[in-house]
């Protein structure tokens, strides 16, 4: 059934009885051309444009628990492209423009705001890089204005811009950032790559792998064998767990992120702020209720929760960036997992193992690179070499010395 | 999640800072496969989903480095020792 607002006035005459199921719940087959382990936005995407660029008529995706259940339903909802590094930048920025188009093309409305995303500097050396990245910016055809504290108090007058530790002296704006909804991104994508044939299989956990000789040639799961030519991992947050399946040892430790969000207010904070001096970034999503985050906890957990203090932590942020914050109730605060790759970059290529390709390694920015994530992950299950713009995403990269950090930090995943 | 130290008693984990697995060892740079034992030791880690043998130090209490085992699926502390070579008063 197409959306449309006919097929919405058509279902308001039969009052909204009979809208059809928006995905099939499929049960597993015995075989595939390709399977994708993880039924989240990277590992539904990766299905749809196996399906729609490249032709794969046999798909499965195998999701644990229900799809959606992970990390693409526990972030912070923010896309951008404003990344330093050109390995880094054009990956993103063609994922930005997928989500410019993504509700045309998955007929489904995943709430794309471009409301701007604005890094906030409290130094003139920070000034001065947030001047060279964005200039990096530009010279890949991005959108990036440097701003003055004079046009940031027009556009956030409440923030403490005589703050005697962080002076906000100026910031880094892209326009054409902004938020989608999380979960309607993950239910388009369920929708476009079932209407084209995918069997989304939930409920479905891996548990091993069929091997052939050197070659994995399937996987067992709690539903039973299936066989697949090509599988691709598309697990973040579990890269570790699943890859040991394989006997893989990886350049990855999973830490949890906490989240956190807000009664609902009137509009306050129009697009996103990140206060990264503090530790802290904010945005409002449309219900009214502010939505803000900091750093990682800083140890290795597969909990999906975190810690007191990195709560406190984030709110002092909060306090310090936007003192009016302190009227406002936290209604919630919940974690996630995240793959904290050593150059804090991800990770799309295939592996040491036959037929077992790798999509990973997300640190904590995994939700922007939905789209791209999956379209250059499909590209390399399908033509079995990477994607032009996920070469830099080499697992290979950390043995060469070609590593990619955006901060420079070293191989200490919890300073990413 | 509080951390039990064996000199200030069982403290705020606020007080620590974490350094990561504690397996790490320094490989012999004079071996031929050298440059792959680096590869491994620098970057590659088991990650596991339990318990996990791991280095903090107290840097806002006694200033000791310390050998946790902590379960990383409900960070419950399962053991703890000093780390390093004085850890054992026996072994000097």
């Amino acid at each position: 059934m197409r959306y449309s607002i006919f097929t919405l006035a058509r279902q308001a005459f039969s009052g909204h009885r009979r809208w059809s199921e928006a995905w099939r719940d499929a049960e597993p087959r015995p075989g595939y051309d390709v399977v994708v382990i993880g039924g989240g936005g990277h590992g539904l995407a990766t299905a749809y444009y196996l399906a729609r660029n490249h032709g794969v008529s046999r798909i499965a995706v195998l999701e644990r628990g229900w799809i959606g259940s992970g990390n693409a339903g526990r972030n912070t909802t923010i896309i951008r492209s404003n990344y330093l590094l050109a390995g880094n930048n054009p990956f993103y920025e063609w994922s930005l423009r997928l989500w410019e188009g993504l509700e045309q093309d998955l007929n489904y409305n995943t709430m794309v705001s471009q409301r701007g995303v604005l890094n906030l500097c409290h130094t003139d050396a920070q000034r001065d890089a947030f001047a060279r990245r964005g200039n990096a910016m530009r010279m890949h055809g991005v959108d990036a204005e440097l701003l003055d504290p004079e046009q940031i108090r027009q556009m956030l007058p409440l923030l403490d811009f005589d703050n005697a530790r962080f002076p906000i002296r100026g910031g880094l704006l892209q326009r054409r950032g902004g938020t989608a909804r999380h979960d309607a991104v993950v239910w388009g994508f369920a929708r476009a790559a079932s209407a084209l044939g995918v069997d989304v299989i939930q409920n479905c956990e891996v548990t091993g792998f069929v091997r052939q000789g050197e070659r994995i040639c399937g996987v067992q799961t709690t539903r039973g064998t299936i066989h697949a030519d090509r599988i691709g991992m598309a697990v973040a947050g579990s890269t570790s767990r699943v890859g040991q399946l394989a006997g893989l040892r990886l350049p990855i430790e999973s830490h949890v992120l906490q989240a956190f969000v807000s009664e609902a207010i009137k509009p306050l904070i129009h697009g996103v702020v990140t206060f990264g001096a503090g530790h802290f970034y904010i945005s409002q999503s449309d219900k009214g209720g502010l939505v803000f985050g900091g750093d990682i906890d800083g140890y290795n957990s597969y909990a999906q929760r975190g810690n007191l203090p990195t709560v406190e932590d984030v709110c002092e942020g909060g306090m310090a960036l936007m003192p009016a914050l302190g009227r406002v109730r936290m209604l919630r605060s919940w974690g996630g997992v995240m793959d904290m790759t050593m150059d804090g970059s991800p990770i799309i290529d295939r592996t040491p193992v036959e037929g077992l390709y790798l999509n990973g390694g997300w640190c904590y920015g995994g939700f922007k690179a939905t789209p791209a994530s999956g379209w250059c992950f499909a590209h390399l299950l399908a033509r079995g070499e990477s994607h032009e713009l996920a070469r830099a995403y080499r697992l290979d990269r950390f043995a060469s010395g070609h590593l990619l950090s955006e901060k420079g930090q070293g191989p200490q995943p919890n300073l990413h | 999640m509080r951390i039990p130290c064996p000199y200030c008693g069982e403290r705020d984990v606020s007080e620590f800072a974490y350094l990561g697995d504690a397996g790490y060892v320094r490989p012999d740079p004079d071996t031929a496969d050298a440059p792959r034992r680096y590869v491994e030791a620098v970057y590659l880690r088991d990650n596991p989903a339990g318990p996990h043998e791991e280095l903090w130090f107290h840097s806002q209490g006694c200033r000791q480095w310390l050998q946790v085992r902590r379960d990383t699926r409900t960070h419950e502390i399962l053991g703890l020792r000093v780390a390093g070579p004085t850890a054992d008063p026996e072994a000097g």
